[in-house]
C-alpha cells in the first residue's frame, strides 16, 4: 500500500535578502541590470535538513520540537505551499491543511457566503458544500451568525469556522498546525472526536503541536526534530521522553547561564560599593538597617518595599559566601529537578578573621516571589561558636515536595541582629518539573483511596 | 513545458476564479446605501465632470466631429477604467492575499486574474450609461460593427490580464512597483487618444502613440460605438491581439518562474 505522505530527505532552505536589496528599487534594478540578479539570495537559513519521514494511511503521526525547529516548514512542504529545496514530497489523496484557519475568509461578507468560497478554495464543489453546509455551521456552533459578516465575529468565532470548514473538506490526509486551542473544552473535545473519527476511517493526521499529552494519547507514531534535523522517530512515549529530557537539559544550560550572569554582576556592584565603603570608612553595611533580619524577617507578608523584591547582593563580607551549588539526587549540580527529588543546596563560606555571631539563613521563594519557607540557623537553635577560614554549609531537602514551576532562593549569612555579612537575594533560580498537573505551590506527600461503589482506576 | 502545464491547470480553477469574482464584487459594494449602482454611478459621475471640464470650461477645445463630445470620451473612459484600475489593483494582490499564499495550498495566479475579471464586470455594468447615451444623442449604432465589440472587450482581457499577471509577480520583489505605478497610468491616460482623438494629436507625436497598445484598442472603441464608417481600424486591432497573447504568455511565464518566492517573499 502506498503512504499516505511520504516525505524523503527533505530540505528547506529559507532566502534572505540583506537590508539594502529589501529597498532595492525596480529603478536602481534595471540601470544596474541586476533585476534577476536581485532576486538571488546573500544570505541562507535552513529550515529542513535531509528529514524523511512516512506516514502509513490510517496512521496519526504527531510532530514534536522546539520552537524554530522546522516543524511548520515541514508541514508548508507536505502541504505543497512551499517546494522544497531538495528531496521530494508524495501525498497520496486529498489534503487539508489546518495551518491558518480561516485564511481566505473575507471580513466583509457573510460566514454563509465565506464557507462557500473558502471550501471551494480547499477544493470542493458548490454542491457538495451545500450537501455539507449544515453540519459545518453545526460543529461551529454558529447557527445564530452564520449570517453577520466575518469581521463582526469574535476571534473564537472565526477559528471554530475556519476549523469547522476544513474539516468538512473530507480530506484523505489532514494537517494540523498546533490549532487545538481555538474553543472551549467543548469544542476542544469535539475537534479530538473529529480526528478519531478520521482515523476509524484509515485517513492520515500529520501533527504539529507542543502538546506532548496530545502526542502521547493520540498519536501512532511521533517525529523529533531539532534545527531542522530528525532527532528521533517511532514510540510517541519514547519520543516525548527524549524531548523532554532534552528540553530540560537545554533549560539547566539556560539557568546556569543566567545565573553566572547574574552572579558577576552582583559581584561587580559589591565590589564597587565595598569601594566606596572604603571611602566612608567601612563605618556602616550598605544595606539600610530597615531590612535587616534574616529571611524570617520577610516571610509571610512579602516584599516589604521595592528594595526587598529585588534580587542582588549585600553585605560587608566579613563572612563570604564564595559559591553555592543545588545539587540533585545524582550529586551532581543542576538547575532542573523532578518534583519528590532528594536537593542539596551547598554554600562555601570564607570568614577572614574569626568570627563568632554568625547565622546562615535560607529563603525559598516561587515566581510570584511568596515565600514558600524560610528558616536559619538562629531559628532552628544552633548556637554558633566560631567561623574561621573556609568551610562549607549543605541545606538538604529530603523530599522536594513542591508543583511544577520555577522557584528562587535568597542564602545569607549574617548576625543574629540581622547586620548582613553576605545576602544573597533571589539569586538562584531551579526549576522544579513534574509530570502531574497539579496546582499551588506545596506538594505534601499524599496518596488516594476508594471503598465502597467507587469505581476509579489509575491511569499511571 | 511545465510552464504550459501550470497553464492549462487555471481552467480547473474556473469555479474558484468565479466565486472569488463575485465575493470581490459583493465585498467591495457591502455596506454602502446604493450597493451595486455605484458600479453606474461611478462611470457617470467621472463622464458629468469631463463633460463639464470640456464643453463649460474648455470651450471649443475640440473639433465639430467630436461633438458630442461627452460620448465621444465615455467610449473611451470606460474601458480606459477597467485597464487602469485592473493595473493598479493587481500590483497590490498578491500582497493582501499574502495570507492564502502562505497558509492556503492556492494557485497564486487566481488573484491577478480575478481583479482583472472584477473590473471588467464593474465595465460591463457601465456599458448601460453607454448605451443610455448612445440613445440620448441619437448615435444609431451599426449593428454589424457591434460585431467588433467582444472581440475589442476580448484583447483588452488578454492584454490586462497578462500585465495583471507580470505586474503582480514583480511587485512582490519590487514593492515601490505600486507607488510608481499610480504615475505610469496618469502619464499612460495621457499619452493615449481618450480625450482627444488620434487625428487631433501633433503628426509628429502620432507615430509615437501607435507604440502604444491601448491606443488601437481606444481607436477601436470610438470607431465602433462613436464614429459612423466602417471598423477602418481592424489590421491595428488584429496585430495587437497577436501582441496580446504573446503579453499574456510573456507575462504567466514571469509570473510562474516567481511563483515558487511568493509564499516567501509575500
Amino acid at each position: 500500500m502506498t503512504p499516505a505522505i511520504d516525505v524523503v530527505n527533505v530540505s528547506k532552505v529559507y532566502r534572505r535578502y540583506a537590508q539594502k536589496k529589501q529597498f532595492a528599487t525596480l529603478k536602481s534594478a534595471i540601470v544596474s541590470g541586476t533585476l534577476l540578479g536581485d532576486l538571488r539570495p546573500d544570505e541562507t537559513f535552513q529550515a529542513l535538513r535531509g528529514v524523511s519521514l512516512t506516514v502509513p494511511k490510517g496512521c496519526t503521526f504527531g510532530v514534536i520540537g522546539r520552537n524554530g525547529s522546522g516543524k511548520s516548514t515541514l508541514l508548508k512542504c507536505v502541504a505543497g505551499i512551499t517546494r522544497p529545496t531538495e528531496g521530494h514530497v508524495t501525498v497520496d489523496g486529498r489534503i487539508s491543511a489546518l495551518i491558518e484557519l480561516g485564511a481566505g475568509f473575507h471580513p466583509e461578507i457573510s460566514g454563509r457566503e465565506n464557507i462557500f468560497i473558502n471550501g471551494i478554495m480547499l477544493g470542493l464543489t458548490k454542491k457538495e458544500i451545500q450537501h455539507r453546509f449544515g453540519e459545518i455551521v453545526e460543529f461551529a456552533e454558529m447557527q445564530d451568525f452564520i449570517d453577520a459578516p466575518v469581521k463582526t465575529y469574535s476571534s473564537g468565532m472565526y477559528m471554530r469556522l475556519g476549523f469547522a470548514v476544513a474539516v468538512h473538506v473530507d480530506p484523505e490526509v489532514l494537517l494540523v498546525d498546533e490549532v487545538l486551542a481555538v474553543g472551549d473544552q467543548g469544542f476542544t473535545h469535539k475537534c479530538l472526536d473529529k480526528f478519531a473519527e478520521f482515523r476509524r476511517r484509515n485517513k492520515s493526521i500529520l501533527l504539529v503541536t507542543h502538546s506532548l499529552d496530545l502526542v502521547e494519547k493520540f498519536c501512532d507514531t511521533a517525529h523529533w526534530l531539532d534545527h531542522g534535523v530528525t532527532k528521533g522517530e517511532g514510540d510517541p512515549k519514547r519520543v516525548v521522553a527524549a524531548y523532554v529530557i532534552d528540553v530540560e537539559d537545554s533549560e539547566e544550560n539556560e539557568l546556569a547561564k543566567a545565573e553566572a550572569a547574574r552572579l558577576a554582576v552582583a559581584a561587580k556592584e559589591v565590589a564597587e560599593a565595598r569601594e566606596e565603603n572604603i571611602g566612608a570608612n567601612c563605618s556602616s553595611p550598605e544595606t539600610p538597617p530597615e531590612t535587616g533580619g534574616g529571611p524570617e524577617a520577610e516571610q509571610p507578608e512579602g516584599p516589604k518595599d521595592g528594595f526587598k523584591s529585588e534580587e542582588g547582593r549585600w553585605g560587608t563580607r566579613e563572612v563570604e559566601i564564595t559559591h553555592v551549588t543545588i545539587a540533585g539526587p545524582d550529586g551532581e549540580a543542576g538547575h532542573v529537578f523532578q518534583s519528590g527529588d532528594a536537593i542539596e543546596v551547598r554554600m562555601n563560606v570564607t570568614a577572614k578573621e574569626k568570627i563568632t555571631d554568625f547565622v546562615f539563613g535560607f529563603g525559598l521563594f516561587n515566581a510570584d516571589n511568596v515565600c514558600v519557607y524560610g528558616t536559619n540557623t538562629n531559628l532552628e537553635e544552633f548556637q554558633p561558636t566560631e567561623i574561621e577560614g573556609t568551610g562549607t554549609v549543605t541545606f538538604t531537602i529530603d523530599h522536594l515536595d513542591l508543583v511544577e514551576g520555577t522557584y528562587r532562593l535568597d542564602l545569607a549569612a549574617h548576625k543574629a541582629d540581622g547586620y548582613p555579612y553576605d545576602y544573597h537575594r533571589l539569586l538562584y533560580t531551579f526549576r522544579v518539573k513534574s509530570r502531574i498537573r497539579d496546582v499551588g505551590i506545596y506538594r505534601p506527600d499524599h496518596s488516594w483511596s476508594f471503598q465502597g461503589g467507587i469505581k476509579i482506576s489509575d491511569q499511571k | 513545458m511545465a510552464t504550459f502545464r501550470n497553464l492549462t491547470a487555471l481552467f480547473r480553477y474556473r469555479g474558484l476564479i468565479q466565486t472569488l469574482v463575485v465575493r470581490d464584487l459583493k465585498a467591495r459594494y457591502r455596506g454602502s446605501v446604493l450597493g451595486f449602482f455605484w458600479s453606474f454611478f461611478n462611470p457617470l459621475l467621472l463622464l458629468l465632470i469631463y463633460s463639464f471640464v470640456f464643453t463649460q470650461v474648455l470651450v471649443g477645445a475640440h473639433d465639430e466631429a467630436m461633438e458630442p463630445y461627452a460620448l465621444f470620451m465615455f467610449c473611451g473612459i470606460l474601458p480606459w477604467t477597467w485597464f487602469s484600475s485592473s493595473v493598479l489593483e493587481s500590483a497590490n494582490t498578491l500582497i493582501a492575499g499574502g495570507n492564502l499564499i502562505k497558509k492556503v495550498l492556492f494557485p497564486a495566479e487566481v488573484l491577478p486574474i480575478v481583479t482583472v475579471l472584477a473590473n471588467m464586470t464593474h465595465f460591463f455594468f457601465g456599458l448601460p450609461v453607454l448605451v443610455g447615451f448612445l440613445i440620448y444623442y441619437q448615435r444609431p449604432v451599426d449593428p454589424v460593427e457591434l460585431l467588433w465589440f467582444p472581440v475589442i472587450v476580448l484583447v483588452q482581457l488578454i492584454f490586462t490580464t497578462g500585465l495583471a499577471l507580470l505586474l503582480s509577480a514583480l511587485t512582490v520583489h519590487f514593492r515601490d512597483l505600486k507607488d510608481l505605478l499610480g504615475n505610469v497610468m496618469q502619464l499612460w491616460f495621457f499619452a493615449t487618444p481618450i480625450i482627444y482623438p488620434m487625428l487631433q494629436a501633433p503628426p509628429s507625436l502620432r507615430q509615437w502613440l501607435n507604440f502604444n497598445p491601448m491606443t488601437h484598442l481606444m481607436i477601436s472603441y470610438q470607431e465602433v460605438l462613436f464614429f459612423p464608417g466602417p471598423h477602418g481600424h481592424w489590421k491595428w486591432l488584429t496585430a495587437l491581439a497577436v501582441g496580446s497573447v504573446a503579453m499574456f504568455l510573456g507575462g504567466y511565464f514571469v509570473f510562474d518562474r516567481l511563483r515558487d518566492s511568493f509564499a516567501e517573499e509575500v
